[in-house]
């Protein structure tokens, strides 16, 4: 078929030739024209801004003017001083390190309650545990501030109604408590966009092949663990990738609830980090610092990660 | 009685498949009312009085629904430009992603030239810069073009990150369709655009509803590119409309549980009808049903 459809291309191009008045754009017409508009305009907004932030951040720079007062790593010196930013930086990475072990394990647990079998009601279910993910991070984030509220919130009264005794929390006012917080909003929010990814992965599950495992004897936990599992190792490696680029970009939800930081800068994220000691307050140049740093970190967990670990997923 | 092929016996079975359901639902159950109850006390903030919200988070309005925290909103003009703005941004972003990305995914799937692996390679290094890591960058840029207060300096950005995404999706679906339809369609005069508008195009319309359908839930929620871009409040979304109002309204809850239900409200709509679209859309197509 393919040499017929050689064949074909040379004739219908060479009635092209002899038809002009058609309106015909070739073949580089038809690239340029297509791809042209689409690949400068991720280029100016993409890979430009990109490097230029490498060179900015050499800089001390207002936004204003020339860059003229070069700092070499002064920039850096100041961030790896700053104690704020370090504890943002722990920040990111617990936030990181619980979503990778709370967020899609739970995740997983519901995706196979409700991603298949006879269960009456799944989708329902499904639906319902699904409904966060639409809601924009600023809807989310002032619905959670009230039910964070440190008097009658709505989590105090329900564990004040569940647990007798149970003392009201500052939830987002209490250094030790803050990030646990939140953190239970961002898996309210999320954990539906990786139940999902795990429901289409378990549709490529062979039935026959948990079957033949049940025959030989495993029980519910061993099939899970030794047949399930393992067949749904890429959409797994999939959602960890995911799952640890979302942690570094959060921004909305956590500047939000912990109104930029407090109590007194002391739950940052690297992105409000970024937001108030670099865009607020116009230190561009040390904005910029913070901006390749944040890079940095997500460029080698990419590389490295899709060198070692996705790299099987696409081997064959 | 117990050898060590042990064979329960079918009430014994019956029994433990019951137990298992119970659990089942009691899990899901339980997760559904973490994910729904601030959801739904929200909705029965916004009916009562700020009041009657803080005796008793979970209740049903006493003193009579108390409608005035909606038609506040609804009556300030304010509230509507928000919409207006938002809109504005949510199509022309959506549009202009579903543009951009179909004829890049046409070419790179469907027409062999020198430097096309190279092209596509650069595009999907894309995927490993979110919007959220990229933002301090874009910004910078964003004034350097001279797009502070002009819608475009959002929609730009956000379409810009939603390209290399888009584009692998719709060129996996453009390469499934079998080149001897193409092949056809030039025996039967059409030309290279012809084929791609009359023909591609439609045979791919639920990857294409499905990356708009994701493209309008990311325009209609976008709020940091705005909160750079915008000095001037006129020009504010909905997300940043709704920052202000509950800076303005402080403790004012119901007011401002009214304010987050009227947005709710058309979320949730959305949803019922498009999950399958925004499922389609996330999995490449692989989840049915």
């Amino acid at each position: 078929m393919s040499a017929l459809g050689a064949q074909v291309r040379t004739i219908t191009r060479q009635r092209d030739k002899t038809h002009p008045r058609r309106i015909h754009f070739g073949k580089w017409g038809t690239i340029s024209l297509f791809v042209l508009p689409g690949m400068l305009l991720f280029a100016l907004f993409v890979l430009v801004p990109i490097a230029k932030a490498a060179q900015y951040s050499l800089y001390d720079w207002d936004g204003f003017g020339p860059l003229t007062e070069y700092v070499k790593d002064g920039n850096y010196q100041r961030l790896y001083d700053h104690k704020p930013f370090r504890s943002a930086i722990n920040h990111s990475f617990f936030i990181m390190f619980l979503s990778l072990t709370v967020q899609l394990p739970l995740a997983m647990m519901l995706a196979l309650l409700v991603g298949r079998g006879k269960l009456r009601g799944r989708k329902i279910f499904r639906m319902i545990l699904f409904v966060p993910f639409v809601f924009s991070e600023i809807i989310t984030a002032i619905i959670w501030m009230y039910v964070y509220h440190p008097g009658e919130g709505l989590a105090n009264v329900a564990f004040g109604t569940l647990i007798p005794g149970f003392e009201g929390q500052t939830w987002l006012g209490d250094r030790d408590l803050v990030m646990y917080s939140l953190f239970g909003v961002l898996t309210w929010k999320f954990f539906g966009f990786h139940m999902i990814l795990y429901m289409a992965g378990l549709q490529g599950v062979s039935k026959e092949l948990e079957e033949a495992a049940r025959v030989d004897g495993a029980n519910e936990l061993q099939v899970l663990r030794y047949v399930t599992l393992p067949l749904l190792g890429s959409t797994i490696r999939l959602t960890i990738y995911l799952s640890v680029l979302g942690s570094f970009q959060q921004f909305a939800i956590a500047w939000i609830l912990t109104r930029g930081g407090s109590p007194a800068n002391s739950s940052h994220l690297i992105s409000t980090y970024l937001y108030k000691f670099g865009i607020k307050t116009f230190r561009l140049g040390y904005g910029s610092s913070v901006a390749v740093v944040l890079f940095t970190i997500s460029l080698l967990f990419s590389l490295g990660y899709q060198r070692i670990v996705l790299r099987r997923d696409y081997a064959d | 009685m117990r050898s060590s092929t042990y064979i329960p016996s079918p009430t014994t079975l019956k029994i433990r498949r019951g137990l298992s359901l119970a659990l089942k639902y009691t899990i899901l159950i339980i997760v559904c009312m973490i994910v729904v109850s601030p959801i739904l006390t929200a909705i029965l903030g916004g009916l009562r009085t700020t009041g009657e919200f803080l005796a008793r988070p979970f209740g049903l309005p006493t003193r009579g629904i108390q409608w005035e925290n909606f038609t506040s909103i609804l009556e300030d003009s304010i509230f509507w430009r928000s919409v207006r703005n938002s809109l504005y941004i949510t199509l022309a972003s959506t549009a202009f992603t579903v543009i951009l990305s179909s004829t890049m995914a046409f070419v790179f799937s469907r027409i062999q030239f020198k430097g096309r692996e190279v092209l596509f390679n650069i595009l999907s290094l894309g995927l490993l810069f979110p919007l959220g890591i990229a933002i301090l960058p874009i910004f910078l840029q964003i004034r350097a073009l001279n797009l502070t207060d002009s819608y475009w300096g959002v929609v730009m950005p956000l379409v810009a990150f939603s390209l290399p995404g888009s584009t692998i999706i719709l060129r996996t679906f453009f390469r499934a369709i079998p080149s001897e339809l193409e092949d056809a369609s030039y025996i039967d005069g059409c030309t290279r655009i012809g084929f791609f508008v009359y023909i591609l195009l439609p045979l791919a319309r639920p990857a294409i509803t499905a990356i708009a359908t994701l493209q309008v839930i990311a325009g209609w929620n976008e709020y940091f590119l705005s909160l750079l871009v915008f000095t001037d409040s006129k020009k504010w979304p909905l997300t940043l409309g709704l920052m202000q109002f509950q800076g303005q309204y402080g403790t004012d809850w119901a007011r401002i549980m009214a304010y987050v239900t009227i947005l709710i409200i058309p979320a949730v709509i959305f949803y019922l009808f498009a999950e399958k679209y925004i499922v389609t859309g996330l999995t490449g197509g692989e989840l049915k049903g």
